[in-house]
């Protein structure tokens, strides 16, 4: 049967030998140039299975002869863009945290850089825009336990805070009143009273007027005779608005009565240098940032009447 | 098996009755003088001095723009035409013109058909030029002819080469023009001779010197015909009433020579057309058509023909128009024994009015928000994360990213003030908090659009708010906006 091939009269053409009632096909075989691509694709194929992993094993595929890997692909991205930034990286290393502000490219080359590691390290804690939460500080606002020129952020970033086996670690030691029996629940409540009372949330009554002369003895040594608190020991303002745990009785009954005691990686030792100097000049940047101390204050801090 | 059945047989028997692929014919137009081949001259001048030319004109724009009159700044997305200067928010300044430009051929094929494509379209003007070339080399369309066929001997060579030789000059020229639309034209034009100009600018110049040596040197006609989607178009754009180029064919059939003209006559017989068959008309037709078969896909209505005809109907003493700008419609009329409308008529017809109303009023909208458009703008971006920062004294802080966009040529002052914010005062991230007032002066640079940080504070027993930030000129020339943004406490954000 197959081999009756003839030719179809009204095309030309001939027919592939089958018929089914009379029903006939045409042999139009593929174009060569149709059939070479094919091929061609065929042999591309092969190659590609060579050079490329391509057949799968039992724990991985073979790895082709240009040894090419995704991870491999993924590494050498990062360290192209590693070397973007290298030289910028290396000025920023060269120059103290506190003249990275008289440079306007490093200071926005560092601000960056630490928005992006600030969201890799410190969102965890501190909340994508730095809000902070209770007992996590705040990064927005005026208020700094330490201090909050660039410099002094630098060094609290660099050693953490209660980082046991760093020497310089910010480490303030409040004691836990109540619990170690130091006041009796009566005399944490007089002294709450007056806590509440110079942060203005109570009017002054018997109760603050007691807590006043306790608060003398036993807190103004770090937190200052009116409250306003010592950055030397890391002791918060207490005459002010911001609370880190709350300010409402309960809360700040609890502090009193068991203190409090507040952790931060030493990122000196977890981070290059070169991040944690970018990591303090982008807290600094995010508007509660304080100008240098007295000596350093003149060549700093030029705050322009009309803005640049 | 037979001969007859043999499939390479039968393959060759067939394969030259249907093709479905037309080879050229080539086209050697012969040169003509005439009225519409003066015209043609005309726009063909005014269009290649306005290519050509247009980046070469100055333009003072001051000491912080550039001074060329019309340039594409891609690099700033900056657009200068003139006195308009369009940014990217601006664009639909673009597509406006765009969409004038359509509806533009739409008014055109309405009221004198093809005519885009006859006269203005690069594609045309190029190959008349490319024609010319022809024409000044190798001698006038039997010349050519005769040089198409003769043998590959070393003059003819010569020749090609050195024709080859002025077409690629002329694509290069026209190449490398168009550059000059996108960068400084003196600047770019020592930078590419010297070799410092941009890969892409090089590459540019490449792809079109190439693309005109192609099209206009080789492709010609068969553009029109099969690439160009246009024609197309206008096939669905004409109408009975479109001037087309029109072969009265009423008034020159049956075509044959003066001379049996005559014998007709003489022999008692009805007498001949007007139309002498010359055939003057093919041979100064750029894309090789008989415009007596009637209106067809090839004729771009350059009306070189007509210019042809009138003067072969000069000679024989003949009335002019034989073939002539006319309408369908017109043709019908005729052949009933009516008069033709009246040339004013056909143009200024319904269809071509409301053409011409829409694209007048686009026109007269754009040039009306050109005049309207602010050239000092504010916009301002409210930190949601925080929303608002509580601050030592009890005060409120909200962050606010704020654009101050300058679009003139020069540095301008301005005031950035805040109302609607009871005791809310604002300082920038660069000023001392203690320095917050109501109103900051900004020096915005030309041309820019400057980016501040500003922080609105309002002291102790701040309730949420909506207030506005109003940005004033303070130079004489004034110019002021507004944008409205809210002020969030803990209670909220005032909305």
């Amino acid at each position: 049967m197959a081999n009756d091939k003839r030719i179809d009269e009204a095309t030309g053409v001939e027919t592939v030998g089958h018929e089914w009632d009379g029903i006939e096909e045409l042999n139009n075989p593929l174009p060569r140039w149709w059939l070479w691509t094919f091929y061609a694709c065929i042999a591309f194929a092969i190659g590609y299975c060579v050079v490329y992993p391509a057949i799968p094993g039992l724990h991985s595929a073979t790895a082709g002869t240009f040894g090419w890997s995704s991870r491999g692909a993924l590494a050498s991205e990062m360290k192209a863009a590693d070397d973007s930034h290298a030289a910028i990286r290396a000025e920023i290393a060269a120059t103290p945290v506190e003249q990275l502000a008289g440079n306007e490219k490093l200071l926005r080359a560092s601000i960056e850089g630490g928005r992006a590691a600030f969201k890799v390290n410190c969102v965890q804690c501190h909340g994508a825009g730095a809000a902070g939460a209770k007992g996590y500080p705040n990064l927005n606002d005026d208020d700094w336990l330490w201090g909050g020129d660039v410099a002094t952020i630098h060094q609290t970033l660099l050693h953490g805070v209660r980082q046991p086996g760093d020497d310089a670690t910010r480490m303030s030691q409040m004691p836990a009143f109540g619990r170690d029996g130091i006041l009796t629940a009566a005399q944490i409540q007089d002294v709450v009273s007056h806590v509440r009372v110079i942060s203005g949330q109570e009017k002054a009554s018997g109760s603050s007027q007691r807590g006043a002369a306790i608060f003398a003895q036993n807190c103004a040594v770090c937190h200052g005779a009116n409250g306003e608190g010592s950055r030397a020991v890391g002791a918060p303002k207490l005459n002010d608005a911001i609370w880190l745990y709350g300010g409402d009785r309960a809360t700040i009954t609890e502090t009193v009565t068991n203190a409090r005691y507040g952790v931060m990686p030493a990122w000196g030792s977890r981070l290059d240098p070169v991040t944690v100097k970018m990591l303090a000049a982008y807290v600094h940047s995010l508007g509660g940032g304080e100008a240098a101390p007295a000596p350093a204050a003149a060549a700093a801090a030029a705050p322009a009447a009309t803005a640049k | 098996m037979t001969n007859a059945h043999d499939p390479k047989l039968a393959r060759a028997d067939h394969s030259d009755e249907i093709s479905f692929y037309e080879k050229r014919k080539g086209v050697f137009p012969r040169g003509s003088d005439g009225a519409f081949r003066r015209l043609k001259w005309a726009i063909m001048a005014f269009c290649l001095i306005v290519y050509w030319g247009t980046p070469w004109l100055r333009w003072n724009r001051g000491p912080y723009a550039p001074d060329q009159a019309v340039l594409i700044d891609l690099a700033h997305r900056r657009f200068y035409m003139f006195d308009i200067e369009i940014w990217p928010h601006e664009f639909y300044f673009v597509a406006g013109l765009l969409i004038m430009a359509g509806i533009g051929l739409f008014l055109v094929t309405s009221a004198v058909g093809r005519a885009w494509c006859g006269y203005a379209c690069p594609q045309t003007v190029w190959t008349d030029l490319f024609q010319h070339v022809d024409r000044l080399i190798d001698g006038d369309r039997n010349a050519q002819i005769r040089l198409q066929n003769a043998p590959w001997t070393a003059s003819k060579v010569a020749r090609r080469v050195f024709k080859w030789g002025v077409y690629l000059t002329i694509s290069f020229l026209t190449g490398g023009a168009w550059i000059f639309y996108f960068a400084d034209a003196p600047t770019l034009q020592r930078e590419f001779w010297t070799g410092t100009a941009a890969p892409v600018a090089y590459a540019t110049t490449g792809v079109l010197t190439f693309t005109t040596f192609w099209l206009g040197g080789f492709m010609r006609e068969q553009v029109c015909v099969y690439m160009c989607p246009w024609p197309r178009i206008q096939t669905a754009m004409l109408d009975e009433k479109s001037l087309t180029v029109t072969y009265k064919h009423w008034r020159g059939e049956p075509r044959g020579s003066v001379k049996a003209a005559q014998k007709r006559v003489e022999q008692g017989l009805d007498p001949l057309g007007d139309c002498i068959d010359c055939k003057q008309c093919i041979a100064v037709c750029p894309t090789g058509i008989d415009i007596r078969e009637g209106p067809q896909i090839g004729c771009i209505t350059c009306a070189l023909c007509i210019d042809a005809c009138d003067k072969a109907m000069a000679d024989v003493g003949r009335p002019r128009g034989l073939i002539d700008y006319f309408t369908l419609d017109d043709e019908a009329k005729v052949e009933r024994g009516e008069e033709p409308a009246p040339v004013l008529k056909t143009i200024f017809r319904p269809r071509t009015l409301i053409y011409l109303g829409v694209w007048s009023a686009i026109g007269v909208g754009m040039l009306f928000l050109l005049g309207q458009r602010t050239r000092l703008d504010l916009s301002v971006a409210k930190d949601r994360n925080p929303e608002y920062v509580m601050l030592s004294k009890g005060a409120v802080r909200n962050g606010f990213t704020i654009k101050l966009r300058n679009m003139e040529d020069r540095p301008r002052a301005v005031v950035v003030s805040i109302s609607g914010l009871p005791g809310g005062a604002i300082y920038t991230d660069e000023m001392d908090s203690d320095l917050a007032r109501q109103s900051l002066a900004v020096e915005i640079p030309a041309d820019t659009t400057k980016r501040i940080r500003v922080y609105a504070v309002v002291p102790k027993g701040a309730k949420p708010a909506e207030f506005l930030f109003d940005l004033k000129a303070s130079d004489k020339e004034g110019g002021h906006d507004v944008a409205k943004t809210t002020f969030t406490t803990a209670e909220g954000n005032g909305q």
